[in-house]
């Protein structure tokens, strides 16, 4: 007996509101990105703990997709990034004001 | 309390600790070492709820290739420290903490809440063999959009991630 799929649940929305206190608050772009994958990964968990709930296969096939999609959003973000850095000198997210008036 | 369920607990503390460790670290490396432990416990956890395929393609691709691409990443850049502005951070903090605040509050309250709360789950494991069986025959054409996205994704990042060159319209301007 493991323990209740609730307590799958919390576990995941203290991870997934870690992310996004890391994704909200940080100004590196790298943490965001970090923020990011945190919540992709709290998403998965959830995936997999209902899965194993309803005895079901569809809730691990989906994780399949969400590493996909995190693996294709990382490569093209972080690709993001270092062209920004190419281009303004930093990763600074505050210091992206050009159009601030 | 049984055993499987002392290591869920055990494998969830660490995994929370390991996850504020990172998000809160000055430096961006430091918060990818503690991110990686942060992903192998829930490569275990995967494992614990009946998930092992899963929990090698967590190890694999999270722990492995995602991580090392952050860290290939920090050391090519040069990132400047920037001296933090405390007001603005607390002004980002504020919003933050209440979000939070109010999705576990109500994540909380769900758990009190719900009458299906006693009732654990009960062990099972579905191996690699039914695991892939199951996915491409019932979902493989999501495989094949997945497949077409990280086709997409890797042109984009090539496009990105070129140097600078000349254009090919000047080069033929120049040349008549």
């Amino acid at each position: 007996m493991i323990v209740p799929f609730s307590h799958v649940l919390l576990l995941a929305v203290i991870l997934f509101g870690l992310g996004a206190a890391c994704a909200v608050t940080r100004r590196n772009l790298i943490m965001i990105l970090i923020g990011v994958e945190i919540m992709l990964n709290a998403a998965g968990l959830v995936f997999v703990g209902a899965s194993l709930k309803w005895q079901h296969l569809d809730g691990q096939a989906f994780v399949i997709f969400i590493f996909a999609v995190a693996a294709a959003e990382v490569a093209v973000g972080l690709a993001l990034i270092v062209f920004l850095q190419r281009r303004t000198g930093s990763v600074d997210a505050d210091r992206y004001n050009l159009l601030k008036g | 309390m049984s055993f499987y369920s002392a290591i869920f607990y055990v494998l969830a503390i660490v995994t929370v600790i390991a996850t504020f460790l990172a998000i809160t670290r000055r430096h961006a490396l430091h918060a990818i070492v503690y991110l990686i432990i942060s992903l192998i416990g829930t490569a275990l956890l995967f494992y614990l709820l009946g998930a092992p395929f899963l929990a090698l393609l967590e190890v694999i691709i999270y722990a492995g290739a995602i991580m090392v691409l952050f860290i290939f990443i920090i050391m090519m850049i040069q990132i400047r420290s920037s001296s933090p502005t405390r007001g603005a951070a607390l002004k980002q903090w504020l919003p933050a903490i209440v979000l939070c605040g109010i999705a576990f509050s109500l994540a909380a309250a769900m758990v009190l809440a719900d009458p299906a709360t006693p009732v654990p789950l009960t062990p099972a494991m579905a191996g690699p063999r039914e695991f892939g069986h199951f996915v491409f025959q019932q979902y493989w054409f999501p495989v094949e959009i997945a497949s077409f996205l990280l086709f997409i994704a890797l042109v984009g990042a090539l496009y990105l991630g070129r140097g600078e060159e000349k254009s090919p319209a000047k080069q033929t301007e120049k040349a008549p």
